[in-house]
């Protein structure tokens, strides 16, 4: 079970799983990150990041993305409110 | 009078090129336009036998850009249309014995005569696509809709780009509508969403395609062939006109259904 079936609910069709393939292929074509420079790449930002700010590992999302021919990488990190913080409200 | 230059190009090999090339320059010609196709594939000549004209070849372009012989003596009319000309490859030579600023000065010339040059360009991202794409206006991108060309169709894109020869626009060809609708296939909508550039022109898989090149009668020629069809819509595309794209995957049924699946015909 891919992603998609997680999302869709649905066995993914051949064709969704070709596009899904594109996708990453074209980003890692076009700016020349390949899949594992990337895993570092992610690696040393979540270590710079976890020197200032708590948050969970498993929830981080890092990914290149491409939008009309332009790609970018796209950080998601949700922070741990700290103890204090949570403790106010 | 100046004519548009326009390469039909790929990245990947075998998706089409050079049935476009012919098939687009019979529609064009049948709109009496004045139309002549290079093939720039040198080494690997075959615009002239998916055109009929392979035994009326006397001399190449290679020929014309040594000096060997004067352009138009290169130039096979196609005494099937009004005004519709081939220049052939070179067979026995390589891509080296052309270059860009050759192909520059060649289209130059044909410019003052024609509506369109149309250049069949060879696979690849080398010397001859760099040749085929030198002397271009404009630029379409061949297809097919698998994960393989679709990449490689997006790297051709960059390329061009690059040259400062973009946007390219986008032909899809061999898409096969059952295939699509029980999602087997990626869809003419997928693969715009994933190369995001225009689309000139979607082409089904059609078997008279096949039976065309056996004859060396371009389906553009048959009123009947639904690829013939597709071909001509973009014929019209390129003079200008605005004609809508239609998604033949889903078939409709009924009266009202089959009238427009008559016009769904990319
Ligand atoms: N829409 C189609 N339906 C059925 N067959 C097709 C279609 N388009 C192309 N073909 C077939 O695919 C084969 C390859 O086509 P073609 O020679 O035009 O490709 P090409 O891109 O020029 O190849 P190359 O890279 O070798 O120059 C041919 O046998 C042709 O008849
Ligand atoms: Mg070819």
């Amino acid at each position: 079970m891919g992603i998609l079936d997680f999302f869709n609910g649905t066995k993914a069709t051949s064709k969704d799983i070709a596009k899904e393939r594109l996708k990453v292929v074209l980003i890692h074509d076009r700016t020349d990150i390949p899949p594992a420079v990337m895993e570092q790449l992610r690696d040393e930002i979540l270590d710079v990041i976890a020197k200032y700010v708590d948050f969970d590992r498993d929830a981080v999302d890092i990914r290149l993305d491409r939008e009309n021919r332009l790609s970018q990488l796209v950080a998601e990190i949700p922070l741990r409110e700290s103890p204090r913080s949570r403790r106010k409200r | 009078m100046s004519a548009t230059v326009i390469t039909i190009t790929s990245g990947k090999g075998g998706v089409g090129k050079t049935t476009t090339t012919a098939n687009l320059g019979v529609a064009l010609a049948q709109l009496n336009k004045r139309v002549v196709c290079i093939d720039v594939d040198i080494g690997l000549r075959n615009l002239d036998v998916v055109m009929g004209l392979e035994n009326r070849i006397v001399y190449d372009l290679v020929h014309v850009i040594e000096g060997q012989c004067r352009l138009r003596q290169a130039m096979i009319k196609d005494k099937r249309m009004p005004e519709l000309y081939l220049i052939p490859a070179a067979q026995t030579r390589d891509k080296s014995a052309v270059s860009p600023s050759d192909m520059v000065r060649l289209t130059d010339e044909l410019r003052p005569d024609f509506d369109f040059v149309l250049i069949d360009s060879p696979a690849g991202i080398e010397r001859g696509f760099r040749n085929a794409i030198a002397g271009a206006d404009k630029v379409l991108v061949v297809t097919n809709p698998e994960v393989s060309a679709v990449r490689d169709a997006d790297r051709i894109i960059g390329l061009v780009e690059a040259e400062r020869k973009g946007p390219a626009q986008l032909i899809l060809n061999r898409m096969r509508p059952a295939m699509v609708d029980r999602g087997d296939m990626l869809s003419t909508d997928d693969v715009l969403d994933v190369l995001a550039i225009d689309l000139i022109g979607i082409v089904p898989e059609d078997e008279s395609i096949l039976v065309g090149s056996n004859r060396g009668n371009p389906v553009a020629m048959d009123e009947k062939s639904l690829a013939g069809q597709a071909y001509r819509n973009i014929a019209m595309r390129l003079t200008g006109k605005d004609i809508p794209f239609i998604d033949f995957s889903k078939p409709r049924n009924g009266f009202l259904g089959k009238i427009a699946n008559i016009f769904k015909r990319g």
